[in-house]
Formats: C-alpha cells, sequence, structure tokens
C-alpha cells in the first residue's frame, strides 16, 4: 500500500505535436487521474522546443517519463500503455 | 518538403573519409550532406570505420563531428582505440563529441516510442559546435527495441530527413546477418538499405585459418564506384583498403632509364639491365641463387645512394646480409649509413593482405627506390591462395605507380616440372612482371650447376643463350656455357672443355712459333750465303782485273827489256828484228 502521504513527481518528455506525444500525455493523464488521486505533479518537456534540456538529461527516445519522486528515480520509455509492468515501475503495482 | 527533395536531387560532393583506399574506391569519399549505411558481421571494424571518418573532418576538413554510441559506451570506445594514432583526447575538446545513447537495461519500455529525443538532442549539438558529420553507431540496437516494421521504418525516415534539413553527412552502422545471399529487403533492417544514399558492407571471412576482410561498396548514388570487393587491414592508422591502383595513376612515369642487375654480364644479357620502376621476377628451385641475385641488386642500388628495402621471408635479415658476405655482397656499410632498411618478414603474421600493408607501410616510411622482396611466393602459403594473385597484382601495380623498381623472387617446387614452370610461378605474376629470369639446376656427370636465362624482358633486347652462374667469394658472375653434341655443358664439363681448347691453343701457338723461327733461321741462312758469294764475286773480279793488269804491265816490260838490252848490246835493228 503505497502511503497516502507520499507525492508522486513527474516529467514527461515528448517530440513535438506527433501521435506518441499526444498518447503518452492522455495515457499519464488517465494513469494518474485513476492511481494517484491530486498526488501528482508533470511536468512536460518538448525536446523540440529545449533541444539542450534532451542533451543534458541524456533523453534520446520519446516520449519519455521519468519518476522524480518517490525515490528511485525511473525512466520508462514509450507511449506508457497500461501494463503489469508499467505499474510494477511506478510502485502501483496494488492498483493494477 | 518541395526544399528536401530539390537538395536530395543536387549532388552535393563528397565528404573525404581519410582512409586509404576508400576514398579511391568511391572517388573521393562518403556523400557529403547524405546519409551512409555501413554494415557488416561482429568485429567487423565498424566503429573504427565511423570513428576514422570523424576524426578525417574534425582533422583535416574542418568538419567537426558527433559519435552517437547506441552500444558501446564512449569511454571504452576511446580506451579501445587508444592503440591508434589518433588524437582522440585533443579532438575531443573542441571538433569531437561523443554522445552517450545506450539504452540502459533497467530502462522500462511501455508501448511506441520516437527517437525525437535523440533528434532533438543532436539539433542542439549541432548548432552549439556546427557539427557537419555525424555517426549513428549501431543503429541498430535501438531500431531492435521498435515494437513493428513500420514503426521502424518510420524512424528510419525521421532520421534520414533529419539529416536532410541540418545538412550534415550521415554515417549509419548496424549489424547484419553475415551469411552472403540474403537478399537485403529480408534482412532485419533491411529498408535502411533502400532509404541511404550511400551502402557499403564489411566482411570478415575466416579460410583455412587465416583472417580476410573485405569492403564492398554496394550502392552510391549520383556517383560511379569502384564495385569489386576489396581487402582491408586494420593497421596503427585505422582502416586501410587495398586497391589496384590509384584513380589518378599519375606518378607513375614510364621511363627509359636502366638500373643495373649487380651482376655485369646480366646487363649485358638484358641489353643494359633493368628498367627503372620494372618489376622483375626471379623463379627458380630452391637454392638456385635467388636471394643471392637479387642481393646483388640490392647492393648494386645502395651504391648508387637508392634507398632500398630488402623484405626476406625466409630467413632474418642479419642471416642475409652475412650469407651473402660469402659471395661479396657487402650490405652491412649499407645497413649502417641507413641506406638499406632489412626487414625479416617471418614475424609478421596475417593474411597476406596484412603482409602487402605491412610492406607498403614500411616502404614508405624508408622511401624506398629500390625494394627486393624475397620470396613473393611466401604471399600463397595456406590460407591465401584465393587472395594471393590479387596481393602480387596490388604489390606490382603499387611499386609501379610509386616508381619503385621491383625485384620479386619466386620458390618453385622442386618436384614440378618444367613445364609448370613455364606456364607460370605459384602466384601467376610472370604475366605481370616485366623481366622474368628464371634460374635453374642442371645434373650433369655428379654435378648440379645453376644455370641462368632470361624467358622475358619487356621492351629490352635480351639474350635467348643460357649461361651459368657462378657463385664464389670473388663475386657473382655468368660464365659462358658450352654446347657439344646438342648438350650444354656446365660446371667441370665446362671448365674441362675450356681447359682442352687452352691447351689446343697454346699447342697450335707453340707450333706456329716454332715453323717462324726455323723459317728465320734458313732465312739467315741464305742471307749469309748470298753475302758470302757476293763477296767471293768481289774477290773474282779483282783478281780477274788484276790478272788483267799483271799481264798488260808484263807485256810492256818485256818489251821495255828488249830495247833496253837492244840498247845496251847496241844491236841493230835488224838484227833486232830476226830475233
Amino acid at each position: 500500500m503505497v502511503p497516502r502521504r507520499k507525492k508522486f513527481k513527474f516529467r514527461l518528455y515528448i517530440a513535438g505535436d506527433t501521435q506518441n506525444s499526444a498518447s503518452a500525455i492522455s495515457n499519464l493523464a488517465i494513469l494518474c487521474k485513476k492511481h494517484l488521486l491530486n498526488r501528482s505533479e508533470t511536468e512536460v518537456v518538448d525536446v523540440f522546443l529545449e533541444p539542450d534540456r534532451a542533451l543534458a538529461d541524456g533523453v534520446f527516445m520519446t516520449p519519455t517519463l521519468v519518476k522524480l519522486n518517490p525515490h528511485p528515480v525511473r525512466k520508462i520509455v514509450g507511449t506508457l500503455i497500461l501494463s503489469r509492468r508499467l505499474m510494477q515501475c511506478l510502485q502501483l503495482g496494488e492498483f493494477a | 518538403m518541395k526544399v528536401e527533395r530539390s537538395r536530395r536531387a543536387v549532388i552535393t560532393g563528397k565528404a573525404p573519409t581519410g582512409i586509404t583506399g576508400f576514398d579511391e574506391i568511391t572517388r573521393g569519399g562518403l556523400p557529403d550532406g547524405r546519409t551512409t549505411l555501413l554494415s557488416g558481421g561482429p568485429g567487423s571494424g565498424k566503429t573504427i570505420f565511423g570513428l576514422q571518418f570523424l576524426i578525417h573532418g574534425a582533422q583535416k576538413c574542418k568538419e567537426p563531428g558527433i559519435f552517437v554510441a547506441f552500444e558501446e559506451n564512449s569511454k571504452r570506445i576511446v580506451k579501445n582505440c587508444e592503440g591508434f594514432d589518433w588524437p582522440l583526447a585533443a579532438l575531443q575538446r573542441k571538433n569531437l563529441f561523443f554522445v552517450d545513447a545506450q539504452p540502459r537495461p533497467e530502462l522500462i519500455q511501455s508501448g511506441n516510442f520516437d527517437l525525437g529525443g535523440i533528434l532533438a538532442a543532436l539539433t542542439a549539438k549541432t548548432r552549439q559546435m556546427g557539427a557537419r558529420r555525424i555517426v549513428f553507431d549501431a543503429l541498430d540496437v535501438v531500431l531492435s527495441m521498435l515494437p513493428d516494421g513500420i514503426a521502424r521504418e518510420r524512424e528510419i525516415h525521421r532520421l534520414h530527413d533529419w539529416l536532410l534539413l541540418n545538412h550534415v553527412t550521415g554515417f549509419i552502422t548496424a549489424k547484419v546477418s553475415v551469411e552472403d545471399g540474403i537478399h537485403p529487403a529480408n534482412q532485419p533492417f533491411g529498408y535502411l538499405q533502400f532509404m541511404v544514399d550511400c551502402s557499403v558492407v564489411l566482411n570478415h571471412r575466416v579460410h583455412v585459418g587465416v583472417s580476410q576482410r573485405s569492403i564492398r561498396v554496394q550502392k552510391f548514388r549520383g556517383s560511379s564506384f569502384n564495385e569489386d570487393e576489396s581487402p582491408f587491414v586494420i593497421g596503427a592508422n585505422g582502416f586501410d583498403v587495398a586497391i589496384a591502383r590509384k584513380a589518378n595513376p599519375g606518378n607513375g612515369k614510364v621511363t627509359f632509364a636502366r638500373v643495373t642487375s649487380g651482376v655485369k654480364r646480366l646487363d649485358t644479357m638484358l641489353g643494359g639491365g633493368y628498367y627503372r620502376g620494372a618489376s622483375v621476377l626471379i623463379t627458380g628451385f630452391p637454392g638456385t641463387a635467388k636471394t643471392t641475385l637479387s642481393g646483388a641488386f640490392a647492393e648494386s642500388c645502395c651504391q648508387r645512394g637508392e634507398r632500398t628495402m630488402f623484405v626476406s621471408f625466409d630467413s632474418d635479415g642479419a642471416e642475409v646480409v652475412r650469407n651473402l658476405k660469402s659471395v661479396k655482397i657487402q650490405l652491412t656499410p649499407h645497413l649502417k649509413n641507413g641506406c638499406l632498411k632489412m626487414v625479416s618478414a617471418r614475424n609478421i603474421t596475417g593474411s597476406a593482405e596484412t603482409l602487402l600493408v605491412h610492406m607498403k607501410r614500411i616502404a614508405t616510411e624508408h622511401r624506398t627506390r629500390c625494394l627486393v622482396i624475397d620470396p613473393v611466393s611466401t604471399l600463397s602459403k595456406a590460407g591465401n591462395e584465393l587472395t594471393a594473385h590479387a596481393v602480387a597484382e596490388r604489390l606490382i601495380d603499387w611499386a609501379k605507380s610509386e616508381s619503385i623498381t621491383l625485384v620479386c623472387t619466386s620458390l618453385l617446387d622442386e618436384t614440378s616440372s618444367q613445364s609448370q614452370y613455364s606456364a607460370g610461378t605459384p602466384l601467376q605474376i610472370s604475366t605481370l612482371a616485366d623481366t622474368w629470369i628464371h634460374l635453374n639446376y642442371l645434373v650433369q656427370s655428379g654435378e648440379r650447376n645453376r644455370g641462368i636465362s632470361i624467358i622475358k624482358s619487356r621492351g629490352t633486347a635480351h639474350s635467348n643463350q643460357v649461361r651459368e652462374l657462378i657463385l664464389s667469394d670473388a663475386g657473382v658472375t655468368l660464365a659462358d656455357i658450352y654446347t657439344a653434341g646438342g648438350e650444354v655443358l656446365m660446371g667441370t664439363l665446362r671448365w674441362e672443355k675450356e681447359r682442352a681448347e687452352r691447351i689446343a691453343q697454346e699447342v697450335a701457338d707453340v707450333g706456329g712459333r716454332l715453323k717462324r723461327v726455323s723459317l728465320d733461321a734458313e732465312e739467315a741462312i741464305l742471307r749469309v750465303r748470298a753475302k758470302s758469294l757476293k763477296t767471293e764475286l768481289e774477290a773474282k773480279q779483282i783478281e780477274k782485273a788484276l790478272l788483267l793488269r799483271t799481264a798488260k804491265s808484263y807485256k810492256r816490260d818485256v818489251s821495255g827489256t828488249r830495247a833496253r838490252m837492244r840498247e845496251l848490246r847496241g844491236a841493230d835493228i835488224a838484227q833486232q828484228g830476226r830475233r
């Protein structure tokens, strides 16, 4: 059971206005809404608009979701299709 | 889109790779501002090729480059390349940048993704450092993570369009199945082959335990190229691709100048020696003095002060020098002053191609003008049968283009018959050689003697005679051989024949002298006799004259006396008349 007080912090790197970007954003939104009611915070970075950040953060495949909080930091590549593995990775396994 | 298309249509030029031989194959390098795919199996040298392309650009072409490492960590790549003669550390400060884009093992994948991230990062970096060349090393690693073929094609397209838009020269390496005969479309990333403007394939085969690497340009849009597979070697400076001859032969000047073979009478046989820059082949069975003959050539070159290199496959350089000393070929002083370089190639292992590359490198470093390879037939030892001929061909072509006078010896198998040697040497380079000298044994009356003959010599008048090659502590020389009753006489038989002739000559000489002496004597006798007769004649004449005078005076005397007597007697004339 994830403690209720714990706040989730995500950063989602997307590459422009593509199908993948849109899917990732909406999938993440659904996930947060369903499992992390008001306990999540997401920063969306468009690498085409901020290429320096992609270079600095080592984001080479998009979309990439970085879970900054709670630790450990995890990187997930792809459109975030809901799966058991994704939930496990986000430590939301119980809700899958 | 329209801009892109027009850019596609224009042949922008070539981005030189700086790889020996490869730029010649592609007539200048990779397509500038376009994409090239380099495919090959594991260990075929893809990363090295890519890195070399970037280094050349950064160092020589003022084209900074980015290396995107999908498979191997950049630190390890740099470490692995320490063995090469590359200033990676210096270049990395400014003109060379490594991007580590290896997918981490702990990376979780969930659904579809694209390469937008890397392209964005590269856009930033390209602008920042003004990069003109980008290498994507092992792109197959990320491509294989994509869920399906459609996604792969899409990403390949995305990458390609990005490269065109940013006008950088792209270079993609990818692993492919090493098996031949698979249609490119059926290969895992076959689509890449069709999309790129230039496709290069690396092969790494092992034939009878000898590694043989080769490179082949599969396609090159908008440019002609050498379509053949070319062997290559990864040496101290990276790739070294073997090509038959340079695209612009130019420096291989044809000259009428001659160089001596080191044996005076052989020069005469050849009508003045070898042509400068010619390739000479000396064939013979073991022990027929091939090394000695080539040693004589090396010595004569050094005496003219020409830089010479002697490559020995059979024995150590010092041994060759010692052995040649016994026939008065002194190489030691030339070795000491650096004019001569002895290379013992026994310790160079690898394919014939490797040997050739080594030889070329050493020869270039030594600024060689005359080259001896003893024996060149070593190139065709086990595992190299297929390539040896091509290597020998390239050796000769290379020597020609560099105007190096080349003397190769070639060992013939003693068991091979006469007809075989005339058909060709093991390497079949006899057709390529300009001059072909054959050394042979003649076994006769319990002796083994060396015979030398010129089988061919292009463009020079040459003797059709077999000569005997004589080695002695006075040096190397040739001797005429005698033919008697359809058989050639050599060695002792020749000596005997010479001796017999000498004796016959002496006998004839003496006989003649004797005859002349006796004639002289007779002449002298006759002269003496003639003189004595003349004297006798004179005496007789005097005697005769005296006799006449005496007779006259007597007569006068007698009449005088009578008259006196008459006077004294006082007799008259009549009395006188009666008496």
